[in-house]
């Protein structure tokens, strides 16, 4: 480890700036998470670049003494493209909501997705446009009353695992803003995963949108409501750890505990697209009978996927060593001249 | 001789003295060819092997490719005429031609698309298997109307040719079939005009060589009906002429043929070799752009990264991300996907973070006419974005004259940390000319350095702190100790720290627009192209006008009357002497393809009661049409 950087504290990540997120803002939490995983990655600060779109996570890059840009709407992720792919060296973060990476910037993201650099998204989800005071998201559930929408939102919401999945991401992850331990973790392994790490973050609005994951947050009905995946371990929640998740071939099934062996459970298997998707698909709204518990942790992994950037950066190499450097006088000349006397 | 299929003409190799006694030798001073035909006939082609041909014999050339937006329009329509015009000569040749001197056309569609464009007396050379009744109905043209034999051409030398069947008996035993056979077809055309012209078809050899070199019984057969159409000239009694046109009389040095946006893509290669940044290209594929994006990815070597986004403003942002990070950043396109990058620009002129923005115009608004000229988007690089967000603007008047400007918007880019605008257009982006193409150490200086890494104990870096040009440092991510964040919100003088003060945004407008004024240090002063310095009638142009402008003022002048010419290739900020340039003429015309934009800039920056003259019809200006108009405004 690098003896400058094993000094660093979450402290050395903050910026001089004032922080202006609304007091009681899900957006706190994830900044200090993050200052918190920062020191002990080994890195020099000046290595790390966050880049954010517009929204209110996307100040997020003013409040972190690294390099930062705070750029356009939707736009972070075509902007880190273009850094990673010229500075594989670097660390690049992007800071992105749901509106910012699945609405106004849906198409980048998707890219993104598919062209797997070795960034790292932070997906701040709080399922309201909080920024223009108050209009339903991309992942607002159907129904929703907002300003913009007085009779109820007539979308349906984008399900963003199930998206990202879809989009062949290598590394999909969920935690949220309530669960300090397991959010550090799991942006911990977002960093060490080698390709693009997608971690949706639910993050609760106090001001728009405020209670949105109260559900999965509270201890009352955490329990109850959530599915902490870990890889290799079988799906068990409930209150009393007595339900599991079972597959009946391709259809999962909630089964109690005190029916069946904990040996006949689903067992969590990260590298497993399939069973990634189906565990995706647990997105039922929580007022529904039998509804699945909504899954937080890391959904999928794929290592098999080689980066962008050193797909990009590795033709350059190859062009060098089979045609040699570039020669200006001689590409400018091309291969028929004449001479005028 | 043996190449030549001996049932379809006579083999006169015997006979050779008498039939060459009766081929006339004519000297002409310049030519213009129009090669026409449905665009699966690879008349782009033909056009091409020719232009090269002959910018290797020593002539000056001007060549101007027409061809539909549609890839393969229906066959034998007059919405699939694809068309390449060359213009060649013993002297200097500024445009391809108003009238062309040579009609080749492939069939009856092509001919009625571009015989308006032929002069009286010209030579038309017609595949007549190109006239026969299908064609006649694909192109609208009533049965009993056959231009070859219906006497409409009477005013022209026509010469009919059954190219389909020549070429196919040629190739009666290659063992191919008849749709790769009627392929070959352009090249005996090509051989033909070749001999026509007394060109050496060694590079067009060594041309189809190379193309073909995966696919010997094609390369094989393009070869040979090259050869049978140079052997028709030289063995039937059809052409009673041939041209001699002697190379023309340029400045001495190296020569090289050279495409508009083959020469935007070597400037920028250029800036990247002279700057010692490796260059990122960010695009996503447009006509008439696309060439820039094909060239550059060709050399990798060189250090060049393109990348192919997933749109416009991703293709933009990608850029602005590479420039963050320390390369010379560009991205390029067309009016569209401008419009498409205008936020991104605008993110640029925040940050103050060098960027090159190509725009290869076309006809527009919306789509437009993708594959037709028009200069109609010099508003849109001055205005074209929310919040006065001025930015440096170029343009090119010639293809290899691309070189020089891409070059430029590099050099201006880095050293001022500017967005800048390239403008080049459809008409020069696809047109050749000959280059004295510059060696590398011709080329100025760009000398770039990032901000070298502090010490704890050194005082803070303040990221929008200026120099004597009021550009703002670049400091890279992984440099030490250099910390800080920039983004699209107004920025604090000095510190870049967000700010809402009314004083400050008006302050920070202020610096951008007089760090884009201050550019004006640092390009060379305006001249006049072709003229006196004062006179009865300035004719200014910008882009890709210059070659029919600078013959239409030389017709003028010839003729007695008093007019120059200038051309401004730096649209903002404008050098620093234009304004008294345009005090010593009575009259300023501003002739351009589009419904007067440089016309109103001008008149607003020098209160000068300029006069426009527009074209509007996606094609370049004939210098004939403005000789036209100067004559009658000097009336």
């Amino acid at each position: 480890m690098n003896e400058i950087a094993a000094k660093l504290t979450s402290k050395d990540f903050a910026s001089d700036q004032e922080v202006r997120w609304c007091p009681g803002c899900g957006d706190y939490s994830i900044l200090k998470q993050v200052q918190t995983v920062l020191p002990d990655l080994g890195r020099p600060r000046e290595e790390f670049v966050f880049i954010s779109g517009i929204g209110c996570s996307s100040r997020f890059p003013y409040y972190m003494d690294t390099f930062g840009m705070h750029s356009i709407h939707g736009r972070a992720t075509a902007i880190a493209t273009g850094l990673k792919a010229t500075r594989p060296d670097l660390s690049v973060w992007i800071i992105t909501g749901d509106g910012d990476s699945m609405s106004i910037g849906g198409n980048h993201f998707i890219h993104l997705l598919r062209r797997n650099p070795d960034v790292n998204v932070l997906l701040f989800n709080n399922q309201i446009y909080g920024l223009t005071k108050g209009q339903y998201s991309p992942t607002s559930e159907q129904g929703k009353v907002t300003k913009s929408s007085p009779m109820g939102s007539v979308d349906y919401p984008f399900n963003p695992i199930a998206l990202c999945l879809g989009a062949d991401a290598t590394f999909v992850a969920r935690t949220m803003d309530r669960d300090p331990k397991h959010q550090q973790a799991i942006i911990k392994r977002g960093y060490d995963h080698k390709g693009t790490s997608l971690v949706e973050i639910y993050q609760n609005c106090n001001v728009f949108n405020d209670g949105a994951y109260e559900i999965y947050t509270e201890k009352s009905s955490k329990k109850e409501e959530t599915l902490m995946m870990e890889h290799g371990k079988p799906l068990i929640f409930g209150e009393n750890n007595d339900k599991g998740i079972k597959l009946d071939g391709f259809k999962p099934v909630i089964v109690s505990l005190n029916d069946v062996s904990v040996d006949d459970l689903w067992v969590h298997d990260e590298t497993d697209l399939v069973k990634a998707t189906i565990i995706s698909r647990f997105y039922d709204d929580p007022g529904k009978e039998n509804h699945f518990p909504r899954p937080f942790g890391v959904f999928y992994v794929n290592n098999n996927k080689r980066t962008f950037d050193d797909l990009f950066n590795e033709q350059i190499t190859e062009a060098k060593e089979t045609k040699g450097p570039g020669e200006l006088n001689q590409l400018l000349a091309g291969r028929e001249t004449w001479v005028v006397n | 001789m043996s190449l030549i299929d001996k049932r379809y003409f006579r083999d006169v190799s015997s006979e050779q003295d008498f039939y060459m006694a009766k081929t006339t030798e004519n000297e002409l001073e310049s030519v213009v060819i129009r090669f026409a035909g449905d665009s699966g006939d690879g008349m782009q082609l033909t056009g091409t092997q020719f232009s090269n041909t002959t910018a290797l014999f020593g002539n000056d050339i001007a060549t101007f490719p027409d061809f539909p937006a549609e890839i393969r329009a229906p066959i034998g329509t007059l919405a699939g005429v694809s068309g390449y015009q060359i213009h060649f000569g013993s002297k200097k040749i500024n445009t391809p031609g108003d009238m062309s001197d040579v009609l080749v056309v492939m069939n009856v569609a092509a001919l009625k698309a571009n015989i308006k464009g032929l002069r009286k007396g010209g030579v038309i050379i017609a595949n007549s298997d190109g006239f026969d009744s299908k064609n006649m109905r694909l192109a609208n043209v009533p049965e009993d109307k056959n231009p070859l034999t219906d006497g409409s051409l009477s005013e022209y030398d026509v010469k009919t040719i059954d190219v389909t069947k020549i070429t196919r008996a040629a190739l009666a035993d290659s063992g191919m079939g008849t749709k790769e056979i009627d392929r070959c077809k352009n090249m005996f055309v090509l051989g033909l005009i070749y001999w026509m012209y007394h060109r050496d078809m060694q590079s067009s050899i060594e041309f189809i060589t190379s193309k073909f070199s995966k696919n010997q019984a094609v390369m094989n057969a393009n070869i040979k009906v090259l050869q049978a159409g140079w052997s028709y000239g030289e063995t039937t009694e059809m052409f009673a002429n041939r041209y001699n046109v002697a190379p023309a009389q340029m400045e001495t040095g190296i020569y090289r043929s050279i495409m508009g946006n083959q020469a935007a893509a070597y400037g920028l290669i250029a800036a990247s070799v002279k700057c010692g940044l490796p260059l990122f290209y960010g695009t996503y594929p447009i006509t008439p752009a696309s060439d820039i994006l094909h060239e550059l990815s060709k050399y990798k070597n060189f250090d060049i990264k393109t990348f192919q986004a997933e749109d416009e403003i991703a293709a933009i942002c990608s850029s602005i991300g590479a420039a963050f990070g320390g390369s010379l950043a560009i991205t390029g396109s067309s009016g569209p996907g401008i419009a498409l990058k205008g936020e991104a620009i605008g993110l640029a002129t925040m940050l103050e973070m060098p960027l090159v923005v190509v725009n290869v115009q076309r006809a527009g608004p919306s789509t437009g006419m993708p594959t037709k000229t028009e200069q109609a988007d010099l508003m849109q690089a001055m205005y074209g974005r929310n919040g006065e967000c001025p930015v440096v603007i170029l343009a090119a008047q010639s293809p290899s004259d691309c070189f020089t400007m891409a070059y430029e918007a590099c050099r201006i880019a880095l050293q001022h940390m500017i967005p800048v605008f390239f403008l080049s257009d459809g008409y020069i982006a696809n047109g050749a000319e000959p280059w004295k193409f510059p060696q590398s150490d011709d080329l100025p200086e760009i000398k770039v350095s990032f901000v070298p890494q502090r010490a704890a104990e050194d005082p803070k870096f303040m990221p929008y702190q200026r120099d004597e040009k009021l550009s703002r440092p670049w400091a890279i991510p992984g440099t030490k100790g250099l910390e800080h964040r920039i983004g699209g919100l107004e920025k604090q003088n000095i510190t870049g720290n967000i700010s809402y003060d009314g004083d400050n945004h008006e302050l920070m407008t202020h610096l951008r627009q007089e760090k884009v004024d201050k550019v004006a240090n640092n390009i060379p002063l305006q001249t006049i192209d072709t003229g006196a310095e004062t006179g009865d009638l300035l004719i200014l142009g910008w882009g890709g006008t210059y070659g029919a402008l600078k013959t239409a003022t030389t017709i003028l002048r010839g003729e007695g009357l008093n007019v120059s010419h200038a051309h401004v290739r730096y649209l903002n900020p404008f050098p620093k002497n234009l304004g008294d340039i345009l005090k010593n003429f009575k009259t300023v015309v501003v002739p351009e393809l589009n419904n007067g934009q440089l016309v109103k800039i001008i008149r607003d920056k020098y209160f000068v009661d300029a006069i426009p003259f527009n074209k509007i019809q996606g094609q370049p200006f004939m210098s004939d049409e403005v000789v036209r108009k100067i004559k009658e405004i000097l009336a």
